[in-house]
Formats: structure tokens, C-alpha cells, sequence
């Protein structure tokens, strides 16, 4: 923004400002000629339309903010008000509350794209970092917001999630009454959150100021991954990509609008046209559907992290350090990494049998292994699942140095591509997970005696001398696979592609040859296509 | 209808939140009624019968009011059922309502205007507890909207009243209910045949009833259906077209690059 | 070799009109956008349902006012005594600053109905008790500014350009009135 030379506007208007004030200058650098990669696909257009979503969620939550009543006792008829009786009212609110859904629509596919063609490396990784940050702040706003029409999903939701930070050891409960400003999630809880609702969304677009000056300092990424070379392998970016970007916005804005006038309340939960009851728990508390992923996470962790356990990860942190992401040992020589390995691996597994069968003794000894249980293990499992909650994103923050591969673009590296696909669907059967009850069965099989096994399974109510004979018969073997077990399953999958498969794909993959330029590559494909 | 079922299925499928989990393990979903109000491709020519909204509001009146209230909606809110002002006026004259506090700083009865809202049957949760032998019934205003698949779940409801299966353990007052997640209904089977007079010779069946009542109670949830749909046909039209000539611009734009 | 030519300029000009078209349909659709927006904020449904209010005048004697709220605002009612209305009457209409008769101002002589606000800058002008003051010509003063009314509401003395406003009402009967 810089006070360097200009060019003379033949408009005074603009001429009197911009000699004052090179706004237009500055706009016309940034947004005008600026030298876009020519090789954009479609995959580019989210993050326009991800600010096009922000700037109507804050233009719609401000007229709708004219009307709404941050009190327990008004709130859910105030929102029921600007349905009913403000003029348009219903329209406002279809548009905000599904813009939300559409927002984090928008932000999952720029964030996919930004995985999928590696943006976040060298040397955008502050800017990728930024997007982290923004994303952050939207997910607080998006829970903040649902909080606002104190629906019971409204209060549930929120007394879970605030119930999260309790977990935290020694001032979690007190943080946790900071929060509500009382002792439950009440109308202190509720004033304090719109306030914040209101608030943060400048707080975003202050960071989607900054996200964008980074990226108007390293220039985009592109599909091909490779650095600009030169003019012949940009555009400006008015009119090319304007004119792309106005059309699939248009497009975007199709579906938005579907939704908004033919499924209002689809991406919704019914239990939230009940007024907050702070005397019912609904039956099954489901966040918002962009929230789902994570929550499966948060619900995955049902066990306790002991001792053993953080040693054995410890350990084999330390060789993933050592061995695999710094390319070439610094500290330590190959036998030792086999211990660390072997060590490692023996002790994490260890741990967690232990910690699931308590049962278990020190052999010959009628001693029960000590720091296996519940109360020595310094992670509990709640304190486990908001650390996993939170780490699965805290990860994303990481994420250039956990990828320190130097292609940037998934079309020259076939192994990453594919495991890049198998976490995004790990992503969607998160999300799955997220929204079934915990205790869902899918698949399951009793091995055994036949009696006993229909006991079990139609309860001991199902004729009492099946019962009777069952209790004398051996104890049958039931195999089930259940959604909690799912969830652990692809939490793993989550976990495991950021902090092994990533390392050891940055050092191992050998990654296709790359195009010389973006010129050429887009020469080739057009020669390519007429042929 | 098919399609209608399709794109729902893959809404449910994308947004998993929305699928019905309020209802039990064994509890029977809701068959899909055909609706005027669903009419059309995902039902975008809907619209509201208003006949058959003014026979919901006579069932309202003369059978769920007397258990059930309906705070949010208000006398002038009838005028979408095709009332005119006098009607409304004459239909609020027949109830009462509390005001005040006067001069004197005494609270009055005063006959309802059509800025009133329809009286509540008890005056707080409290006493609708009591009177119903601890159960609530909940407001109606919105019932259509809080409960998953609400319309047709309403009128699975009101027609799903079954003899108890044999070892079905019913506390007293309590009812049977096919679509009740766990069966058992504190609500008595509300209606029956021939409980509500007709005056435009529609059949006074449960099942005429039901319809009725529910096209009803999804108009209060949902008074700017129509509207809502109207407007957005217009606005996809309008973006359709938009997107059409967004097309032709673009490509026209990046046309000149050789 | 004029053929290219011929479709470069045939293109030019589709890509002009094209190009308006877009920047009219965006013009138009975000002015649609926007009127929703600006609509939300004129009074809603409900507030349009409490725009008319019924008094009941029976309990107020002659000489004696009341004050009721009518869309936020205060309604003065006053029952004039015979003094006041002859007062009020033998005014030369053309000496007025806002020149009304108080028969366009009453549909009862004995009844003046006018919105008690200030034309001024929006003051609730004093009177309505026998204590108050009552200004130069014996019916209300507001005291922002010294704007005098008279026994008709009219504006008398002050820098307040019009008489009180009175609003819209009809008699139900001849002790009740419906304003708005």
C-alpha cells in the first residue's frame, strides 16, 4: 500500500482521491492487473465465494441482530418474531442460518483444495496458517450463533460444549463457570454469547484481510503446484478471473438459494423449534453437521491415556523426528532408532491393553499392574477427547512442516494423492459417526451357546429358563462393531495421515517429473485437446 | 413425488443431522402423505388448501385447544385462512383474556382482540402438567417443525392409535401409539369419527380429520410458505439467467487468449 | 483475409451488450438483495396490529384530562369546560401560525384528542394536570423550548411550527373512542 509512483486517473474524482490517498492504485495493483497464475480450475473460485458468504452472513446478522432479544425469556420468541411479523423477516433468517452451512460448504473446499494442490508449503505457510486461524474463529462464531435462538439444541449444545473446557486439569471447572457466568448455561451464558456473535465475525474479516495480504505477497498457488516464472505464465486477474469468479459464485449462490426458499430447515435440527428447557435433555445431542467430525473425534477418545502409553508415543515421536522427518539422523544412530521403534510400539500397545483389561495382574503375582487405572492415568478420557478434538485441528497449524515434501501439487505425487482422498473420506465417515448415536450397533455376532447368546440379545426377560440354563452354560463371545468403534477406527485414519503417513511420504515419495512452466503445461494441454 | 423422495434421501445422506433420530429403535417411520402444501418438484408449487386449513382450525378449536396451546400465533394471523376482518373480530369476541393492570392497579378480563394471541387452555406449564397427569402438552405453534418429518409424523400420530400388544406394560393413562418413539402416548386417541361437525360436506372421518388438523399446524409453523416458494422461483429463474450470460461473458473473456 | 475481421467486430459488440446485460442483471439482483434488508426495519406486523387503541372517556370530568399511550406515543384527551371551548373559538383563525379553526380540530366540542407531542423537537408539552403549567393561552407549555398551546392544541407562542397533531379516532358510542 505503498507510496511509490503513480499513474495519473483521467477521472478527478478519483484523481483528487487517489493523489491523496492511492486507494485506487492500490486496488487497481491488487485486484486489477494483478498477475494471477493462468491455470486456475474451478477448484479457485472458493475462496471469492467463501468471502462473498462472509460478507452476507455479517450484512444479514446485523439486520437481524435490529430484532433479536439476547434473553433466556425473549430470545426464542424474538427469533420466532422475525419469522412471523418483520417484514421479510423469515427470508433474512432462512438466509442466515443456512448461509452459515453454506459458509463452512465453501471454506471445506477451499481447505481441500489447499491440502489437495499442497498451498500450504513453503512459502505460504503463514497464509496457510492464517486460513487455520480464520477457521477457528468461524467454528466459534458458528456454535456461538446456533446458541442464539435457545432452542433446546441451542442450551444442549452448549452446555456440552462448554462442559468441554471443564476437562482441562486443575482450573477447567472454574474456566467453565467464567464462561457461563453462572452455574449453568443461562441467560449471563446467553447475553455474553451474542455479544461475541456480533463481535466476531469483524474479528474474521480482519484475519481474512491479513490471510489475503499474504497471498497478494507469495502470489497463488496453482494446480500444477510449480512457482510462476514469468508474465507469459500469468493473467491479470481483472477480467479473467473476475468474470470466473462472478460466474461461479452465481452458481454457488443456485444451490445457497435452493436451499434458503425450498429446504430452510433441512440442514437443521427439529429440536430446535422447542424453546430451551433446561429440565430435558433431548435424546440425542447432535452438533451442527459441520461440526460432526470433529465431534465423532471428541466421542472416539472413550479411554484413558496411562502412562505407558504417552511413554510409548513419546518414544516413537522422538524416532518419527529423528529418523523420518529429518530426512538424516542428527543425534542418534540406526540401532537406536530400532529401539525407540521397537520400545515405543511395545509400550504405547501395551498400555492400551492394560488400560482396557484391568483385570490383568503382574504374573505370578495376584498384583494388578500398577498406573493402568483410571485414576493414575494423567490424561483421563475426557481430558483425551478435547485434546484429540482439538488437536485434529491444531494439526492443520502444523501441517507445512509435517508435509515437508517439496512438490507442492497431488497430481505429481500419486501416493500422496491417494492417501489425501482416503483422509477426506475418512473426514466424511467422521462426520457419519458424528451424527449416529454412540451406541449404534452395525454389525454383530455372538459366538457360543445358542441359548445364552438369545439371552444376551433379548435380554434376561426372554424367558427365564433360558436363563437359568444359560448362567450354568459357558460365557458366550460377542463380536460387535459399533459406532463408537467406528470412530475410533477412522480417528486413527485422521491422526495417522497427519503424523505418519505425511512424514514418511515427504521423505520417501519420489513424485513425478514436474512441467517446466505453467505456459508450457497449459501450451501442451491445449495442443493436447486439439489433437 | 419420486424425485421429491430422492433429493431428500440425499439431503439426509449429506446432512445426517437431520435424519430422524428422535424416534426410537422400533418406532416406524412416518409413511409420506401427499401434501397440496409439497406439491410439484421438491415441492416448489406447494400451497395451502384454505378450506381445509379453516376445518384444521375448527378441530383446533373444538378439540386440541382445550389440552393444547398455540402462543405464537395471533386472531389476525387467520386472515391467511381466508377470514375477513369481521370474522376475525366475531371469532376473538368469543374469548377472554386478562389485561391490565388497570388505573386501579387490578388485573381485568376483557374480551380478545385480533392483536391477541390464541388463549393458552392453562396458565402455565405448571398447571397444564397437573391437569394432564404430569404431562405436558406441548405448545402446537411450531409442532410441525419440531419434530423430524413433522406433517406426516403429526398425522401418523393421530392415526396410529393400536390396541397394546400383549405384555405391553401401560401405566394408567397412557395410549398406544404405532409412531410414538416408545409407544406409549399420555395423549388419549383425540379424535374420532363424527367428533367434528362439518358444514361444507367434507366426510367426518379420522383420517379427514387428521389431514385437516395437520395442514393446519404446518401453515402456523410455516405461515410464508407460499410466499417463500414464490419468491424463491422467481429468484432462481433470475439466477439461472444470470449464470447464463456470467457464462457467455466468461467465456467470451477468456476467448481472446491464444 | 476481411472474414476474421467481420466476426472480431461482430464479437466485440455481443461481448459489450453482453457485458452491460451482466452488469444490469447485478445491479438489479443487488438491489433486490437489499430490499429485504431495508424493509426488515419498517414496523413489523405486530406493531402494526396495536395501531389502534379504545378509551373509555366516561371516567373523565369536565375540566379534567387523561393521557393515553397510542403507538409510543402520548394521546392527550381532554373534556373542555364551556370556557375553554368559547376560548378556543373566538380565536381569529387568520392570527394563528398554523391557521385551523378548532372545529376542524374536534368532532365534539367537548372533547379535544391530539398527539402530545411537541412539533418542535418532540417534547411532551405540560398541562394535563390542574397543577401543570399551562402556558400564556391555558392549554399546554412545553418546557424545551417554551413552545405555548392553546385550549385547541394550537400553537400560540414559541418556536414550535404546528398546531398538536390530531391523530385519526371515531366514536364508538358517546364514551368510547377508538384512535388509529
Amino acid at each position: 500500500m505503498g507510496s511509490g509512483p503513480r499513474e495519473e486517473f483521467d477521472n478527478p474524482v478519483v484523481e483528487w482521491i487517489d493523489s491523496r490517498m492511492p486507494i485506487f492504485t492500490m486496488l487497481q495493483k491488487e485486484y486489477g492487473v494483478f498477475p494471477t497464475p493462468k491455470n486456475f480450475n474451478w477448484f479457485w473460485n472458493f475462496g471469492a465465494i467463501a468471502m462473498f458468504m462472509l460478507m452476507t452472513m455479517i450484512v444479514t446478522g446485523i439486520f437481524l441482530a435490529m430484532h433479536y432479544t439476547a434473553n433466556t425469556e425473549l430470545a426464542f420468541d424474538s427469533v420466532e418474531r422475525i419469522t412471523r411479523d418483520v417484514n421479510g423477516g423469515w427470508l433474512l433468517r432462512n438466509i442466515h442460518m443456512n448461509g452459515a452451512s453454506f459458509f463452512f460448504i465453501a471454506v471445506y473446499i477451499h481447505i481441500f483444495r489447499g491440502m489437495y494442490y499442497g498451498s500450504y508449503k513453503r512459502p505460504r505457510e503463514l497464509l496457510w496458517i492464517l486460513g487455520v486461524v480464520i477457521f477457528l474463529l468461524m467454528m466459534a462464531t458458528a456454535f456461538i450463533g446456533y446458541v442464539l435462538p435457545w432452542g433446546q439444541m441451542s442450551l444442549w449444545g452448549a452446555t456440552v460444549i462448554t462442559n468441554l473446557f471443564s476437562a482441562i486439569p486443575f482450573v477447567g471447572e472454574d474456566i467453565r463457570t467464567l464462561l457461563w457466568g453462572g452455574f449453568a448455561v443461562d441467560n449471563p451464558t446467553l447475553t455474553r454469547f451474542f455479544a461475541l456473535h456480533y463481535l466476531l465475525p469483524f474479528v474474521i474479516f480482519a484475519v481474512v484481510f491479513l490471510h489475503v495480504w499474504a497471498l497478494h505477497v507469495t502470489g497463488s498457488n496453482n494446480p500444477l503446484g510449480i512457482d510462476v516464472k514469468g508474465p507469459q505464465d500469468t493473467l491479470p486477474f481483472n477480467p479473467y478471473y473476475t468474470m470466473k469468479d462472478i460466474f461461479g459464485l452465481i452458481l454457488f449462490i443456485i444451490v445457497y438459494a435452493f436451499f434458503v426458499f425450498y429446504a430452510p430447515d433441512s440442514l437443521g435440527h427439529p429440536d430446535n423449534y422447542t424453546p430451551a428447557n433446561p429440565l430435558v435433555t433431548p435424546p440425542h445431542i447432535v452438533p451442527e453437521w459441520y461440526f460432526l467430525p470433529f465431534y465423532a473425534i471428541l466421542r472416539a477418545i472413550t479411554f484413558n491415556f496411562n502412562i505407558y502409553m504417552l511413554a510409548g508415543v513419546a518414544l516413537l515421536a522422538v524416532f518419527m523426528v529423528e529418523f523420518i522427518w529429518r530426512h538424516s539422523p542428527k543425534y542418534l544412530g540406526k540401532s537406536a532408532g530400532i529401539a525407540l521403534l521397537v520400545i515405543g510400539g511395545a509400550l504405547a500397545l501395551f498400555g492400551l491393553l492394560a488400560g482396557f483389561n484391568q483385570h490383568w495382574t503382574i504374573p505370578f503375582t495376584d498384583m494388578p499392574i500398577p498406573l493402568t487405572s483410571a485414576e493414575t492415568s494423567p490424561i483421563s478420557a475426557k481430558l483425551g477427547g478435547v485434546l484429540a478434538m482439538f488437536g485434529s485441528i491444531g494439526l492443520l497449524v502444523i501441517l507445512p512442516w509435517l508435509d515437508n515434501h517439496p512438490i507442492r501439487s497431488a497430481r505429481f505425487r500419486p501416493l500422496f494423492r491417494i492417501f489425501v482422498i482416503v483422509f477426506t473420506f475418512s473426514v466424511f465417515v467422521l462426520g457419519y459417526a458424528g451424527s449416529q448415536p454412540a451406541d449404534r450397533v452395525y454389525w454383530s455376532t455372538c459366538i457360543g451357546d445358542a441359548q445364552a447368546c438369545e439371552v444376551l440379545a433379548h435380554g434376561a426377560g426372554h424367558g427365564a429358563a433360558a436363563h437359568h440354563e444359560a448362567d450354568a452354560g459357558a460365557e458366550p463371545l460377542v463380536l460387535k462393531f459399533d459406532n463408537t468403534m467406528l470412530a475410533q477406527a477412522f480417528t486413527g485414519v485422521y491422526f495417522l495421515f497427519f503424523l505418519i503417513i505425511l512424514p514418511l511420504l515427504s521423505r520417501f515419495e519420489k513424485g513425478r517429473e514436474l512441467p517446466t512452466s505453467i505456459h508450457e503445461a497449459v501450451l501442451a494441454k491445449k495442443q493436447k485437446a486439439g489433437a | 413425488m419420486l424425485v421429491r423422495n430422492i433429493f431428500f434421501a440425499v439431503v439426509l445422506a449429506v446432512a445426517p443431522v437431520s435424519s430422524a433420530f428422535a424416534s426410537g429403535g422400533d418406532t416406524p417411520t412416518p409413511p409420506s402423505q401427499s401434501w397440496q402444501f409439497e406439491e410439484g418438484l421438491f415441492g416448489m408449487y406447494g400451497t395451502y388448501d384454505k378450506a381445509a386449513l379453516q376445518r384444521g382450525y375448527k378441530i383446533y378449536r373444538e378439540v386440541c385447544s382445550s389440552c393444547h396451546s398455540m402462543k405464537r400465533i395471533y386472531f389476525r394471523n387467520l386472515e391467511a385462512l381466508g377470514y375477513n376482518e369481521n370474522q376475525i373480530k366475531a371469532i376473538a369476541a368469543e374469548y377472554t383474556v386478562e389485561d391490565g393492570p388497570n388505573e386501579e392497579g387490578d388485573m381485568f378480563d376483557r374480551t380478545a382482540i385480533p392483536s391477541d394471541a390464541f388463549i393458552s387452555p392453562f396458565a402455565n406449564d405448571n398447571a397444564a402438567k397437573f391437569a394432564n397427569g404430569g404431562a405436558l402438552p406441548p405448545d402446537l405453534s411450531l409442532i410441525t417443525k419440531a419434530r423430524a418429518n413433522g406433517s406426516n409424523y403429526v398425522y401418523a400420530l393421530l392415526t396410529g392409535y393400536e390396541e397394546a400388544p400383549h405384555g405391553a406394560d401401560l401405566a394408567q393413562g397412557q395410549h398406544w401409539n404405532k409412531y410414538f418413539a416408545g409407544h406409549k402416548l399420555s395423549m388419549a386417541p383425540p379424535l374420532m369419527d363424527g367428533q367434528v361437525t362439518y358444514e361444507d360436506g367434507t366426510p367426518e372421518t379420522l383420517e379427514q380429520y387428521s389431514r385437516d388438523i395437520v395442514q393446519f399446524l404446518t401453515w402456523a409453523a410455516d405461515p410464508h410458505m407460499e410466499a417463500r416458494k414464490k419468491a424463491g422461483f422467481r429468484v432462481l429463474v433470475f439466477l439461472i439467467l444470470f449464470a447464463g450470460i456470467m457464462y457467455a461473458v466468461k467465456k467470451r473473456t477468456w476467448a481472446d487468449l491464444h | 483475409m476481411s472474414a476474421p475481421k467481420e466476426t472480431e467486430q461482430h464479437g466485440e459488440t455481443r461481448r459489450d451488450f453482453m457485458a452491460i446485460l451482466a452488469g444490469a442483471f447485478g445491479a438489479i439482483g443487488g438491489a433486490f438483495a437489499v430490499w429485504p434488508m431495508i424493509n426488515s426495519l419498517n414496523p413489523a406486523k405486530d406493531t402494526l396490529a396495536l395501531s389502534t387503541i379504545e378509551v373509555d372517556l366516561s371516567q373523565i370530568q369536565k375540566g379534567q384530562s387523561k393521557t393515553v399511550m397510542w403507538q409510543g406515543k402520548p394521546v392527550f384527551i381532554r373534556h373542555r369546560t364551556e370556557e375553554e371551548i368559547t376560548e378556543a373559538r373566538e380565536v381569529d383563525v387568520q392570527s394563528l401560525t398554523d391557521k385551523q379553526s378548532d372545529e376542524d380540530r374536534v368532532q365534539k366540542p367537548e372533547w379535544l384528542v391530539a398527539v402530545g407531542v411537541c412539533t418542535h423537537l418532540g417534547c411532551i408539552p405540560q398541562g394535563q394536570k390542574q397543577t401543570d403549567n399551562h402556558g400564556d393561552y391555558d392549554g399546554w407549555f412545553c418546557p424545551c423550548h417554551g413552545s405555548h398551546y392553546d385550549t385547541s392544541g394550537r400553537i400560540r407562542k414559541g418556536p414550535a411550527p404546528k398546531n398538536l397533531a390530531v391523530p385519526p379516532y371515531e366514536f364508538l358510542n358517546d364514551t368510547t373512542i377508538k384512535i388509529g
